[in-house]
């Protein structure tokens, strides 16, 4: 059995599980315009928060935030379920199933089959959307977004990854679905423009004594970085700047990509707002997002240990720089975004 | 950056389905998607931190050598678990697992235990029982 469901690769696993699902009931939204309404940009960077002995960054908003600001804000109704047994996890899976619903699930990275096995990482908190089950080999067919087709799973694996041990948080089968879809979409203009609004506040707003969060987080690394040899010693640091930039294009495409989807989301918000700056902001987003592919590659050069490699400072600066033009966008952005008329 | 910008470095995603979604400019300036093969950075990012543990791996393959540890322990250091993680996932008590460590009674497990363990740390029993040897 399986769901007349297409498919499509995205650049981020929640974005694209929601957009899949969204298309299934008949609503065919980009990734990019579902990222912007989820006002899912945003920065961390919490030194004792660690992941392998390695502080975490993060480039997007929590996991989870994503489906359910989305599809709250459209006029989606929806259900999210934990479980503590596993095999109910499964039975209730089956059943959504042939119920013809489409069902989301959050899952480890480390027992993905399919996935290649440098990218075996302990991180709980990739989204799959399960999408039919065949019962003769008892596997499942899965819409992964990090896949350009469908691939299949077995029951053990899929169990497996449900409930990997360990690693970022434990997971609990987790699973959602879309309960009831609204008859047609709300006035995407109001939307969008709220969506912008309280993007640049999170990014923009967030008090100066709490370092960790929005553009203060950016700000907060650059000052960081170059203190980083002298606290850790030469490898450490090095590996370190490794790890932002994994964070940065690896783990939910982080950064540059993040910059460039939201570029893409102000082009649409352009045409559905008709306010044409937008197409502007859409262009300083993609300058921003330059800036970090940039960044990103001259940290290379200090990890590889290349002859030529910058230093810990040029790179801070970098990223200072970045923290600026950062700032003074998302401040730019939502003075234009309030003046808009409805 | 623009579509033809998009890079199409092929290493760790060559023999799989997985891919990356880029987001660029074409040329009329409009964002269009492109799936990506993958970047060098990215890819010279995640070696980095493989290297590195294969790095922290060292001193326990010789370890196992002189038998001092079992072959359970480098294959859990080398595929990113602990412990903690180890027994959780494999559902064999933490005390066991520390006992496991030792090279001797390591010899001892039953083949279900040996791919219960194998499993657990996504390799063949066969990789499990021994360690690379020469370096």
């Amino acid at each position: 059995m399986e769901l007349d469901f297409t498919h499509k690769p995205a650049g981020h696993c929640e974005n694209g599980v929601t957009a899949n699902m969204l298309r299934y009931y008949g609503f065919d939204l980009p990734e990019p315009l579902i990222f912007g309404i989820a006002y899912g940009m945003f920065f961390s960077h919490i030194p004792f928060v660690k992941l392998a002995g390695l502080p975490v960054s993060s480039f997007r908003t929590f996991p989870g935030a994503l489906f359910s600001r989305a599809t709250s804000t459209l006029g989606f109704k929806t259900t999210t379920e934990r479980f503590l047994i596993e095999e109910n996890a499964m039975k209730r899976l089956d059943q959504k199933l042939e119920e013809g619903v489409p069902v989301g699930c959050v899952v480890g990275m480390y027992y993905l089959p399919y996935m290649p096995i440098e990218y075996r990482f302990p991180f709980n908190g990739h989204n799959i959307c399960i999408v039919g089950h065949d019962s003769a080999s008892d596997s499942y067919t899965v819409s992964d977004p990090n896949c350009t087709e469908k691939v299949s799973i077995s029951r053990k694996d899929l169990l497996k990854v449900r409930f990997t041990k360990g690693g970022t948080y434990p997971l609990f089968g987790q699973m959602y679905w879309i309960k009831e879809a609204p008859k047609q979409l709300p006035d995407l203009k109001p939307v969008v423009l709220k969506a912008i609004q309280k993007n640049c506040w999170y990014m923009s707003s967030i008090p100066s004594f709490i370092p960790f969060f929005g553009v203060n987080g950016i700000d907060y690394l650059a000052s960081r970085i170059p203190t980083w040899k002298e606290r850790y010693g030469e490898r450490k640091a090095a590996l370190n700047l490794a790890q932002i930039i994994r964070m940065l294009e690896e783990i939910g495409t982080g950064g540059a990509g993040f910059r460039f989807m939201y570029g893409a989301f102000l082009q649409m918000a352009a045409q559905i707002t008709g306010e044409g700056q937008f197409r502007e902001f859409a262009q300083r987003i993609t300058a921003i997002g330059d800036n970090w592919r940039a960044f990103a590659s001259d940290a290379a050069t200090i990890f590889k240990r290349r002859k030529d490699a910058c230093t810990y400072e040029h790179v801070a600066a970098e990223i200072a720089e970045i923290g600026k033009l950062e700032r003074s966008f998302y401040n730019d952005l939502a003075k234009v975004a309030k003046e808009v008329k409805l | 950056m623009k579509v033809e910008d998009v890079p199409q470095d092929a290493r760790f995603f060559q023999n799989s389905v997985a891919r990356d979604v880029c987001y660029a400019l074409d040329e009329q300036g409009n964002y269009q998607a492109v799936v990506s093969m993958g970047w060098d950075v990215k890819a010279d990012a995640l070696q980095t931190v493989l290297d590195d543990v294969e790095e922290q791996c060292e001193p326990i393959r010789q370890r196992v050598l002189r038998h001092e540890v079992s072959p359970l322990a480098y294959h859990m250091e080398k595929n990113l678990m602990d412990i903690d993680m180890l027994a959780d996932n494999s559902g064999i008590s933490k005390r066991k697992v520390k006992k496991h460590m030792e090279y001797d009674e390591f010899q001892k497990l039953d083949r279900e235990t040996l791919e219960n363990y194998a499993y657990t740390l996504r390799i063949s029993v066969e990789e499990l029982l021994t360690v690379p040897n020469n370096k």
